[in-house]
């Protein structure tokens, strides 16, 4: 630690934001997993982001964990350690360190970085890989491991835990175990002889993550289908979706594959495009099996003529639309929540879709399966939107939890011995009252219960029709459905304050963690606020009263154009007034100290000092 | 509109192994012009499935957009149908064959679905071989947006108004052969006798079965400068040798001069039996099949008959393990891994 430091260095304990900085394709997303999923493993709740260009090798990558005793895992801001590994993006990486804060980098090849108010950490990584490997792909890839063992003593990370991970990630290729361990050693090593340790910011195990467990939104929205009795998944490779469907083979390879035949109970098929991935989902499941297709933004476009046919002949169909930063191919690798009104209102025509809003990994999972219930006992297409921050980064989330006296709901489907006892069947007919009506999968009946499906207009008994009368009353008619599925969707949570007459705040998605940690500030600050997490569309009864009862509503999202805003002004016709919107849409997870800001400014007439 | 017929059965209609008569795989009354080949093509695949004794509750109609996929609506009425979207048939095929593999599907498209809007999708549905049979009513116009040229009329081919046609047609069957399709035919509508054997050989045909047939269109393409006419077809069809379907267990009845047929076994045993027109023609090597039909094109012939077969492809659903009882009717215990296991995968994400 060469340079004087003008400023008193960070101290601080289980709370800090540490960046690693390396380049695409150098091994390095495992050595910084790991790193993470130590801290995760001593108790403390971290936050990991991958911040990654659309790019296979060559450009700069970046690993953020934010290390919280709180358990606020929202994106902070700021960084108080940077690893630098990429010296294409040295000059970035060293402006973001605050003040008081740390730089370790690769000092094989020394470098001045002007900043007397950080502490500069150099470890010659790359030399000492080349002093102890001899191969040339092993000296590369070690550096990141050495880096993470240089941080155990620095941060006083458990080092067996670190042995642990290592023994664990290569249990099935033990060879590995003893170089992994070798490189980091030698990062380990290299600190205790040569530098002081440790630093003023450092982590000490706690207890705050018994039932918790750590894992991406992708990896649960397919086991989610794969506990909620999908058969058929098809897709086509988009960021970030392509893991949902990676998700669901990996978990349905080892679950769902018959013990006696060894055949798959399951089928995955990667389309030639998106609309043959959705058009495959669908007559999968006008057949009677559980299909969906996952993608992001683009894809909805794509799938978009295909979700009104399915709309309005009634298929059931579920679609993970892992959302990226748009318009357009947009930015690929970084997140919004920018497609609420294209998938609420997806394709031409009078069309309204089923909407599921996981906040969370734990939500995913919950939600994937439970939509395959809703998009049956409901027959149209549920979507479940997440996004590109909630899907591709491990979250520290509850213990994914599955009762199995919970029955799987096939919704109103007729077999053999019903149509037996039938003289009228109607595949439109609306029997309940409900707006559902019965529908059967072909090959039921050898005399009764045939149907043809079709997107044209159609009567009661699925015939063609011209007549605009009866196209009138189909159409009132899944107006109705739509008001049966505002009763079976989840609920908003809500969560009022103790003062009366607060302003309302309404979220939804990804923006639950710095939501929370945006009401401690401002709770701190003697501002009080009414929450309501959207959890779906069509909106119930509840999160009308929420917005009848608050004269102010902040409806914060991570999009230009407000869209959850004008999705509820639009169907509840509310006030533009009434409802304050409040953006981030820069493709970087919204911060916490943004959302209090905004609306400490706003509730408080003044500027909020943090 | 659909219109339902009156059902007035003779009682000495001819009855099958089923006790079904024709009567009995009929849909509703065609909305299409009389004369379109579509119609004669309709009651060919009546005749098939009549003769196959299928049962009609065990098949899916399938359709795209266009007057060819009106059709389904015109046959077997016990069977469920679905008309979807412009092209995009083969991908719901695909879907749907993939979640019960114990029904019959019968794709039924035009040449703007297959050759135009949805020539990925068709292209791709024989590339991973969904079983089911595939027919192309081939017209060479858009005949429901009133007579422009599609992608499969013939570069000398004018339009109903005299104009000239600027591009080049797609050949479907050596395209079909060359993605890998397992049972390749191109017919004629109005060769019943052709083209209801043609039918009953890809119904028994595991693997994806495509049946181009030249189905004229009466109101836009039958004209004098097309050739895609009623006339132009009987002028320049080149039928191979007659095809013989027949079903398992039964003697071949035709007779042909020694080494002038050439028969073909069938998955479920059942053969079909070539008469053989050209000697050297052998229906299961793909490279002749392409050489037969480029030559035919270049001599402005229309070669008609089975072009292509290869009784040992694997379908879709071997290629994807999947298991002999059908996907949609896996129960949830069958489905769900339940609790215990997903403690597991907690404490492997812990």
């Amino acid at each position: 630690m060469e340079n004087p430091v003008k400023v008193d260095p960070i101290n601080s304990l289980n709370d800090f934001v540490i960046k690693f900085a390396n380049v695409n394709g150098t091994g390095s997303a495992s050595a910084n997993q790991m790193f993470a999923k130590s801290i995760f493993r001593m108790g403390i709740p971290i936050s990991p982001k991958n911040i990654f260009p659309s790019n296979i090798q060559g450009l700069p990558t970046w690993f953020e964990v934010r290390v919280n005793n709180k358990g606020y895992l929202g994106s902070r801001g700021g960084v108080d350690i940077a690893v630098a590994m990429n010296p294409q993006t040295y000059s970035q990486d060293v402006e973001e360190i605050l003040e008081g804060g740390y730089l370790l980098y690769d000092s094989t090849w020394k470098r001045n970085f002007n900043r007397d108010d950080i502490t500069i950490i150099e470890i010659p990584l790359t030399q000492l890989c080349v002093d102890s490997f001899t191969n040339a792909k092993q000296r590369a890839l070690f550096k990141n491991i050495a880096y993470v063992g240089a941080l155990s003593p620095l941060l006083e990370i458990e080092y067996e835990v670190l042995e642990k991970l290592i023994s664990e990630q290569f249990v099935n290729k033990p060879a590995l175990i003893e170089p992994n361990i070798k490189a980091l050693n030698i990062g380990r090593d290299y600190v205790l002889k040569n530098l002081p340790y440790p630093l003023g910011i450092n982590v000490k195990r706690e207890d705050k993550l018994k039932d918790k467990i750590l894992v991406s939104g992708n990896d649960a929205c397919g086991l989610g289908a794969v506990y909620g009795g999908a058969t058929f998944c098809s897709w086509y490779p988009i960021t970030p979706s392509t893991s949902v469907a990676e998700g669901f083979e990996k978990y349905a390879s080892k679950y769902r594959v018959d013990p006696q035949t060894g055949k798959n109970n399951y089928i995955s098929v990667q389309a030639e495009d998106e609309l043959a991935a959705v058009g495959m989902a669908i007559g999968a499941n006008w057949n009677g099996a559980r299909g969906f297709t996952a993608t992001s933004g683009p894809g909805i476009s794509l799938m978009s003529e295909f979700l009104g046919l399915a709309y309005f002949a009634e298929v059931p169909l579920v679609i993970f639309n892992i959302q990226r930063g748009g318009p357009s191919t947009g930015m690929p690798t970084r997140t919004q929540q920018s497609d609420i009104l294209t998938c609420a209102y997806a394709s031409h025509g009078d069309t309204k879709h089923v909407l599921l809003f996981p906040e969370d990994p734990q939500e995913c999972f919950e939600f994937s399966a439970e939509a395959f219930n809703l998009a049956e006992r409901l027959q149209t297409p549920v979507f479940v939107i997440s996004d590109l921050d909630i899907g591709m980064n491990d979250w520290v989330t509850d213990k994914f939890d599955w009762d199995d006296e919970q029955k799987y709901d096939r919704g109103k489907v007729l077999k053999a011995e019903d149509l037996d006892k039938m003289d009228n069947f109607g595949r439109y007919l609306d029997v309940d009252d409900d707006g559902i009506c019965y529908r059967t999968y072909p090959g039921t009946h050898p005399e009764k219960g045939a149907f043809f499906t079709r997107g044209t207009s159609h009567d009661e008994y699925a015939r063609y029709t011209e007549n605009g009368d009866i196209n009138e009353q189909t159409l009132t008619r899944l107006v109705k459905k739509f008001r049966t599925a505002s009763e079976l969707v989840p609920d908003p949570i809500i969560n009022l304050s103790e003062k009366q007459g607060s302003s309302g705040v309404i979220f939804y998605g990804s923006t639950s963690a710095a939501m929370y940690e945006a009401k401690d500030i401002l709770n701190e600050n003697n501002i009080e606020v009414d929450l309501m997490r959207i959890r779906s569309f069509p909106f119930n009864l509840d999160v009308w009263e929420f917005i009848e009862n608050h004269d102010l509503i902040y409806v914060i999202e991570q999009n230009r154009d407000s869209q959850m805003r004008t999705l509820i002004m639009a169907e509840g016709g509310i006030s533009a007034e009434k409802l304050r919107s409040l953006v981030w849409f820069n493709g970087d997870p919204i911060q916490a100290k943004f959302i209090a800001k905004k609306i400490y400014e706003r509730e408080s007439q003044q500027a909020l000092i943090s | 509109m659909s219109y339902f017929k009156p059902i007035n059965k003779h009682p000495n209609l001819e009855k099958n192994k089923l006790g079904l008569t024709r009567r009995d795989y009929e849909g509703g009354v065609s909305t299409l012009c009389a004369g379109c080949g579509h119609d004669s093509i309709s009651a060919c695949i009546i005749e098939a499935c009549f003769r196959l004794n299928i049962e009609a509750y065990k098949v899916a109609k399938l359709s795209g957009i266009g007057c060819s996929s009106k059709a389904p609506a015109y046959f077997l009425n016990a069977s469920h149908g679905f008309n979807s979207v412009h092209g995009r048939m083969p991908s719901i095929a695909t879907g749907a064959n993939c979640a019960n593999e114990d029904l019959l599907y019968l794709g039924v498209s035009g040449d703007g679905d297959s050759a135009s809007i949805g020539i990925g999708q068709f292209i791709h549905a024989i590339r991973r071989q969904v079983n089911m049979v595939y027919f192309v009513e081939n017209n060479g116009t858009y005949g429901l947006t009133k007579g422009q040229f599609s992608a499969t009329n013939d570069l000398e081919s004018k339009n109903k108004y005299g104009e000239d046609n600027l591009f080049p047609p797609i050949d479907l069957t050596s395209m079909a052969i060359q993605m890998g399709a397992s049972y390749v035919a191109r017919s004629f509508s109005g060769d019943r006798d052709q083209l209801v054997p043609l039918i009953m050989g890809a119904i028994q045909h595991k693997g994806f079965a495509l049946l181009d047939i030249i189905s004229p269109c009466v109101t836009f393409n039958n004209h004098d400068s097309s050739t895609k006419s009623y006339d132009y077809i009987r002028n320049h069809n080149e039928a191979m040798g007659k095809t013989d379907f027949v079903p398992l267990g039964e003697e071949i009845k035709t007779n042909y001069d020694d080494g002038s047929s050439v028969e073909v076994k069938l998955h479920d045993g059942s053969r079909l039996s070539l008469e053989k027109t050209d000697h050297n023609f052998d229906p299961t090597d793909a490279g002749k099949s392409l050489e037969l039909i480029r030559e035919k094109n270049k001599e402005g012939k229309i070669i008609t008959g089975l072009l292509y077969v290869d009784n040992k492809c694997k379908p879709l659903t071997e290629i994807m393990d999947l298991p002999d009882k059908p996907l949609n009717t896996l129960e949830q215990d069958e489905l769900c891994p339940g609790s215990e296991i997903l403690e597991e995968i907690n404490k492997g994400l812990s």
